[in-house]
């Protein structure tokens, strides 16, 4: 069992579905991050069985969006001199712009390469979005 | 108000607002000459690229018969596109010549994509597989024109319904209106996808499957006939196994109601005999002439043309 110190200063990302950690630590860009950030895989849960956590040693404004679109059911705890004072429970975003690309072969904003596509949320038990442009559904 | 919108989807207009176009419509159909110099000195750019005679011929004549004018391409080729130009750059350009642009695009989601750039009202003539909503319009003009309306209507839609894209987006229109019944008539391998199945149960609008169009036919107010469409199929075998699976023959018409009419978006090909072409009910080429007609109705709307006086 390897232990991490706890946190006094920072955020903690908890209740991530186990192999989802890796995939939010990219979208959020943690890897450039100067400060400390340690991704954990495959940690015990009694409610999960196994789950990822990211502890994050600083305070940054995080991307919901993207957060909601990977997994809406992870938990945001943000802690101040050791204390959790905050703590946020997702939801999948409605819309959610230039975060997605659409996977259709045939969608015109394969062609034109534009950058702040807006997709919309039509399946919020599967996280399925729709392209506006071509109507294709698909996810993070 | 219609003024200035675009037509990218079908579903982009409310009841109301398609009532607006298609009573329009009726009254141009009524008296064609009214409207000759209704859009003088407007222009339509048709930018086609990719080929569809029809449709492109069939919003230059609208124009024309308007008194405006037309420009535009059906060749790609002989575009800025050839240069490299994107479409949101020939959306922003063209539109600083034309009052209204209507699209073709192979790839799905163009006709949406220049009306964020364009100055002027964009109308989809067809993006890929996606939608292709005057042909809807077209469609709803044919049965109010014969049928007074689309209350109590039993609609028999037959043929490819897997791949039709038009078949879909009828579907789909009609079922907003009250009281509409449809009957998918179709081999298992074609029938209505589940995208359509699933809006109608939700909507719950009432409708049936079947495979047995001369069982089916008496029951009838329209019958929307589609053809099997070689491009969609990967094997030549499935393709020529299915394409002939439904004609519509003089004996099969017996069947059916006086007053049924028989729809199809054309181009066909085998099915529906020539011999039903002489048929009064069949609907199919009177067609032609309402989608020229509802295109009329539609540009005038978007360009916010007052109705001439009589």
């Amino acid at each position: 069992m390897i232990n991490v110190s706890k946190l006094k200063e920072g955020i903690v990302i908890d209740h991530i579905r186990a192999g989802h950690g890796y995939k939010i630590f990219q979208q959020l860009g943690l890897d450039k991050l100067d400060d400390v950030v340690v991704l954990m895989r495959n940690v015990d849960s009694t409610k999960m069985g196994h789950k990822d956590l990211i502890k994050i040693e600083t305070h940054l404004d995080l991307n919901f969006d993207v957060l909601g679109l990977i997994d809406p059911d992870v938990t945001i705890s943000y802690i101040k001199e050791g204390v959790r004072v905050n703590k946020i429970k997702l939801s999948p975003p409605e819309k959610v712009t230039g975060i997605l690309t659409c996977k259709n072969p045939r969608c015109i904003t394969n062609q034109e390469h534009i950058g702040d596509v807006t997709f919309y949320l039509v399946d919020p038990e599967t996280n399925q979005y729709a392209c506006e442009y071509c109507d294709v559904r698909t996810s993070l | 108000m219609l003024k200035d919108r675009n037509l990218i989807a079908p579903s982009d207009f409310s009841l109301e607002e398609l009532d607006e176009v298609l009573s329009l419509a009726e009254r141009i159909v009524q008296d064609p000459s009214a409207y000759a110099e209704a859009c003088k000195g407007k222009i339509l750019a048709s930018l086609f690229y990719e080929p569809s005679t029809r449709t492109k011929f069939s919003f230059d004549a609208a124009m024309l018969r308007l008194g405006g004018s037309t420009l535009g391409f059906s060749d790609p080729n002989t575009s800025s596109t050839a240069k490299g130009e994107t479409v949101a750059d020939s959306a922003r350009t063209v539109s600083q010549y034309a009052d209204v642009i209507v699209v073709r695009h192979p790839k799905e989601g163009t006709a949406k994509l220049m009306s964020r750039y364009a100055e002027c009202p964009v109308i989809n003539a067809g993006d890929g597989g996606h939608h292709h909503p005057t042909q809807t319009l077209t469609d709803l003009l044919t049965m109010r024109h014969y049928k007074g309306g689309f209350d109590g209507l039993t609609v028999g839609v037959c043929g490819d319904l897997k791949f039709g894209r038009t078949i879909h987006s009828l579907v789909t229109c009609l079922a907003r209106y009250q009281n509409v019944r449809f009957l998918f008539i179709s081999p298992e391998e074609l029938s209505m996808p589940a995208f359509v199945i699933e809006e109608l149960r939700a909507k719950g609008v009432p409708f049936a499957e079947t495979d047995d169009l001369e069982a089916s036919i008496s029951q009838l107010d329209v019958l929307y006939m589609s053809r099997v469409q070689r491009e969609r199929f990967i094997s030549e075998e499935e393709y020529l196994r299915l394409k002939d699976y439904f004609i519509l023959t003089a004996d099969k018409m017996a069947l059916a109601k006086p007053d049924m009419i028989v729809m199809h978006p054309l181009p066909r090909v085998n099915e529906i005999a020539t011999e039903v072409d002489k048929d009064p009910r069949a609907a199919y080429f009177a067609q032609v002439k309402f989608g020229m007609y509802v295109r009329m109705a539609l540009i005038m709307k978007l360009l916010g043309i007052e109705e001439p006086q009589a």
